[in-house]
């Protein structure tokens, strides 16, 4: 009855304008623009270490080069305080500046083209209550012809489609909006999917998982092993919510899209986009439990003693972990994806969970890449990975080595070395 | 000249337990709240991450944890006559610093006073009659009830997801908990942690001597924890890291495993560490606290400004800035004038250990794990026969098997050579230790003052303490330890030693860290420094938390009393004081 109902009260909504689409009415466009700019996580980008939010230029590692987020405080100067809204609406929806200047599409344009017009209005309303910050951004550091923004008509041409979400018809209004927020203003695709050689989307593998700062977003789609497929709308909706479920804490940079983003959407639109994520096909054949792989028995045994060493104590022996506090191993969808490269920046770096309201402990897994080296963790990370009823592809020695020179980059080369 | 910083609501001097609570109430309320912290900040990761912070040589023998003896100790003698003499290196106790205060090291042992010890006069008087106190003992009623603390007890056990069994709920008693305990509402959040061998063996012979064990109260989780706030904490891996160390599992309930993951993300609330407070400021009517000088890393000095100043320092650090401060009259033991640095009290503390036939697996333990009899404790037994006031618990803690302090050697094992190893071989896993924990009348000779000679690292006077044992602790102390000798004989032992506590008080060896009084709370102005609302009788709008204002000490650990009192205390401030800043109680 209640999901009839609210079935019913999307749907009458949707039917409505365009800005039905957006959140239930009674929000000024003001206050609207606030939750779609949280929606976007727009300040995650747009904040540098240290920084004003919202006043940009924090790097943002590409793999062609380092660009610089905008100001998108209403300074007049250095900031986004003398566009129009139809020159914001344009930036938002066809990745052009005014000037006719061509954004990289590390800013999602290619994602926020689907957010409806109304609503990219109400973020500019919210953002020009703003108080203005002054704050120059640095020009990109990219490489030559990459540095021609021009080039980008060519990007579009090729990967780009502009054009305002639409409902699929025979999908429910929930299912809708679920969709709407993810493939729009949400961008979950541009992280947990595999990018081509452009760094575009590779949209017949979308949400099957991808890289993003040195850790592998992992796959969204209904994969048992690797995928959601094991969650249900509510293990979905209360990762978003707290940044924990029965299965999985958040680590990484999805710590902080939980901190800044999705903690603060509402129960409603966190079921939508729970349902619209539910919806989404496994990507290939699905492992079977039981899948025996053929692993050298050494290096398991190996992998098995430094389990009982370094994990017990908060994963427990069965690797059950606790429920509400330490994310259990067996099961886990972090470790079994074919890129093990999260599961490794967790052993080496260590990983924080976000704190949110429903649950503010940042409970926190220390480093352990000070203490094992690249072998062991190989032989770690195989070993769980095809433990309590796990099952994946070994890691290679060199793939812990790559991360361990990632986070070196990142942290310094302080941050792993032994006290 | 300190430079002039911008005022805040409340100021909190010092950061662990008690400041920690505060914070919270007094933020979520809705005031600016700064604390001032003299260590530094620290949390579970990276600071109690293992394997690093199982070092016992680090933590327990070289004391990183503690208070810097070099920066600031105190002096001390056993009576008028002696010249005190500074503590250089930590011994009978070891106040904490840092962010968490004593609060990250402590073991967890979460007791609540009994209904007796918060009218220990009137009581005692009801009772045996007022002649039954001897004379120079300067004993008091506290000024709140055991009933009045209930449900602030409770609040702090709730938070800190004590592990437990009720013996009275609501006044019902249940064959599994404390009988002696006062009533409690409800039953604790969490079962009892898992027994030890040690535990049980301690059971089994304590029935069979005709008492009544249980499973002692402890702030480590038995299970994965979620408090009133919201925190998090993970269930207890017996490690055998509890005291003296910060805990790797988020498994002991400190000011970071409870509160502070909400405190800190609070946009009016902050927190300045390395940052140590030399004086209150009083305005010239020396009515009113203005703000506090502190002293920071760079050794310079600030003024903070505040409205509501809350002294939330460990106990002794407390009194010692009540005296640099000139707060309140001094206590004069030869006039008995004065209030300020009256009625220290500490603990009495004996124990009997036990060299078994059974492995008893001392490795797997926690701070709080342990067995405990109640029936020679406070009032819970018929004094008049004895002639001595107070009790204490008997306990076996399974807290550790450390190979540097924790193990006991049977008597007359050399200290060096064959003997002792073969000694160690045979008792290591094989032994445990009774602890007769027990109670501190005060007196009109034990007291706090500041030192006429010695200095600190800040250039003001190191703080004396004047303290001895009585015949009144050391007669009760004699007689509970008997009786844990019984329990010590059903156990079967092969060999048992009894450990007397002999001779003077002496600040050498550890005893505990359970300084008390100093700035009592009552409802005499002429015998208290703080009103029942822990609210200073001279300055309103100063506040003091912690055990200097217990009037006498208790046979417990501390830490759930104090919890308890400051949530008491800030019940009062929001409710009350906040309302119309003044005197909560006429004087």
């Amino acid at each position: 009855m209640r999901a009839g109902l609210t079935v019913l009260a999307g749907a009458a909504v949707l039917t409505g304008t365009a800005a039905g689409l957006a959140q239930e009415a009674g929000f000024s466009d003001i206050e609207r623009g606030r939750y779609l700019a949280r929606v976007g996580d727009c300040v995650a980008c747009h904040t540098a270490e240290g920084g004003e939010p919202f006043a940009g230029n924090r790097p943002i590692p590409t793999p062609f080069g380092t660009l610089y987020s905008a100001n998108i405080t209403p300074d007049r100067e250095t900031g986004i305080g003398g566009w129009s809204d139809a020159e914001f609406e344009r930036a938002m929806t066809q990745g052009m500046a005014p000037g006719g200047k061509r954004l990289y599409p590390a800013f999602p344009y290619p994602f926020f083209t689907k957010v409806t017009r109304d609503d990219i209005r109400a973020i500019k309303a919210w953002l020009d209550t703003l108080e203005p910050v002054r704050q120059e951004v640095d020009p990109p550091e990219l490489p030559w012809p990459l540095s021609w923004r021009a080039l980008l008509a060519g990007w579009n041409a090729l990967f780009f489609e502009e054009g305002v979400f639409t409902p699929v018809p025979g999908k429910s209004a929930e299912w809708n909006r679920g969709a709407y927020l993810v493939e729009g203003l949400g961008h979950c695709a541009a992280c947990h999917s595999p990018k081509n050689l452009a760094g575009a989307v590779e949209l017949d593998e979308a949400f099957e998982g991808g890289f993003g700062e040195g850790w592998f977003a992992p796959d969204l789609t209904g994969d048992l092993r690797e995928g959601l497929g094991e969650w249900s709308v509510e293990d979905i909706v209360e990762y978003l919510k707290t940044g924990s479920n029965r299965f999985s804490s958040a680590g990484g940079p999805m710590a902080e899209v939980v901190e800044r983003s999705t903690q603060h959407l509402t129960r409603e639109d966190l079921r939508a986009m729970a349902v619209y994520l539910e919806d989404l096909p496994a990507a290939e054949e699905v492992a079977e439990p039981g899948d025996v792989r053929d692993l050298d028995e050494l290096l398991m045994a190996e992998g098995e003693a430094l389990f009982v060493d370094n994990c017990t104590g908060c994963h427990l022996m069965s690797g059950e972990g606790q429920e509400g506090v330490f994310p259990a191993l067996a099961g886990s969808s972090v470790l079994q994806q074919e890129e093990p490269h999260s599961a490794i920046q967790i052993v080496l770096g260590g990983a924080e969970k976000p704190s949110t309201e429903a649950k503010p402990t940042p409970l926190a897994m220390p480093a352990l890449g000070w203490k094992l080296d690249d072998d062991e963790v190989a032989a770690l990370l195989t070993y769980l990975r095809n433990a309590f009823g796990n099952s994946a592809s070994p890691v290679e020695h060199s793939t812990v080595t790559d991360v361990r020179s990632i986070i070196e980059e990142r942290e310094g080369t302080a941050a792993l070395a032994s006290e | 000249m300190p430079t002039k910083l911008p005022p805040v609501d409340v100021l909190l001097v010092g950061f662990g337990w008690t400041a920690a609570i505060l914070g919270e109430e007094l933020a979520q309320a809705g005031l600016e709240v700064l604390a001032l912290e003299r260590g530094q900040f620290r949390d579970t990761v990276p600071d109690f991450a293992m394997p690093q912070i199982q070092d016992e040589l680090r933590y327990a023998v070289r004391h990183e944890m503690f208070q810097e003896p070099a920066r600031q100790t105190i002096t001390f003698r056993n009576n008028h006559a002696q010249t005190a003499l500074p503590m250089r290196r930590l011994g009978s106790f070891n106040p904490g610093t840092g962010v968490g205060g004593a609060g990250v090291h402590w073991n967890g042992q979460h007791w609540r006073f009994l209904p007796s010890d918060f009218r220990q006069r009137s009581h005692v008087e009801e009772r045996y009659g007022a002649d039954f106190i001897p004379e120079g003992m300067t004993i008091q009623d506290w000024g709140v009830t055991y009933e009045e603390l209930e449900p602030h007890f409770d609040r702090f056990e709730y938070l800190c997801g004590t592990s437990g069994v009720a013996g009275n709920l609501n006044g019902e008693i249940t064959a599994q908990g404390n009988p002696f305990e006062g009533p409690r509402s409800r039953d604790y959040p969490n079962p009892p942690l898992e027994r030890s061998l040690g535990t049980l063996l301690f059971d089994k012979a304590a029935r069979e001597a005709g008492f009544h064990p249980f499973p002692a109260p402890a702030s480590n989780t038995s299970r994965p924890y979620r408090n009133p706030l919201g925190v998090q904490m993970g269930k207890c891996t017996y490690c055998g890291y509890c005291e003296w160390f910060g805990c790797a599992n988020y498994s002991k309930s400190t000011p970071q495993t409870t509160i502070l993951p909400v405190l800190l993300n609070r946009s009016n609330f902050s927190l300045r560490t390395n940052c140590n407070v030399t004086r209150i400021k009083l305005d010239r009517s020396g009515k009113r606290a203005t703000g506090a000088i502190y002293v920071d890393s760079s050794g310079e000095e600030h003024e903070q400004p505040a409205d509501l100043v809350i002294l939330s320092a460990y106990a002794t650090h407390n009194v010692h800035l009540l005296l640099l401060s000139g707060i309140g009259e001094v206590y004069d033991p030869k006039t008995r004038s004065g209030t300020l640095g009256r009625n220290y009290a500490y603990q009495m503390v004996s124990g009997v250990d036990v060299f078994v036939e059974e492995n008893l697996n001392p490795f797997m333990g926690a701070g709080a794990l342990g067995q405990a009899i109640d029936d020679f404790n406070g009032d819970n037994f018929d004094h008049g026969p004895h002639g001595f006031i107070g009790g204490a618990y008997v306990a076996l803690w399974t807290t550790g098997g450390r190979p540097i302090l924790q193990h006991q050697l049977p008597q007359g094992t050399p200290e060096w050579g064959s003997a002792w190893k073969q000694a160690m071989a045979e008792n290591y896993l094989r032994s445990a230790s009774l602890s007769v924990h027990g109670s501190v009348m005060s007196y009109n000779d034990a007291h706090l003052d500041l030192d006429p000679t010695y200095r600190d690292a800040y250039g003001d006077p190191l703080m004396r303490l004047t303290f001895d044992f009585h015949d009144n602790e050391r007669r009760m102390s004699r007689f509970v330890t008997a009786r844990a000798e019984e329990i010590a004989r059903a156990m079967r032992p092969r060999s048992y030693t009894v450990n007397q506590r002999q001779g003077p008080y002496s600040i050498v060896p550890y005893q505990t860290t359970h300084n008390t009084g100093g700035a009592v709370m009552g409802d005499d102005p002429s015998t208290s420094v703080v009103n029942r609302y822990l609210q200073h009788w001279d300055v309103p709008n100063l506040f003091v938390m912690g055990a200097c204002v217990f009037p006498q000490n208790a046979g417990y650990n501390p830490t759930g009393t104090v919890g308890a009192l400051t949530y008491w205390a800030a019940e009062a401030i929001k409710t009350r004081y906040l309302k119309n800043p003044g005197p909560l109680v006429d004087a």
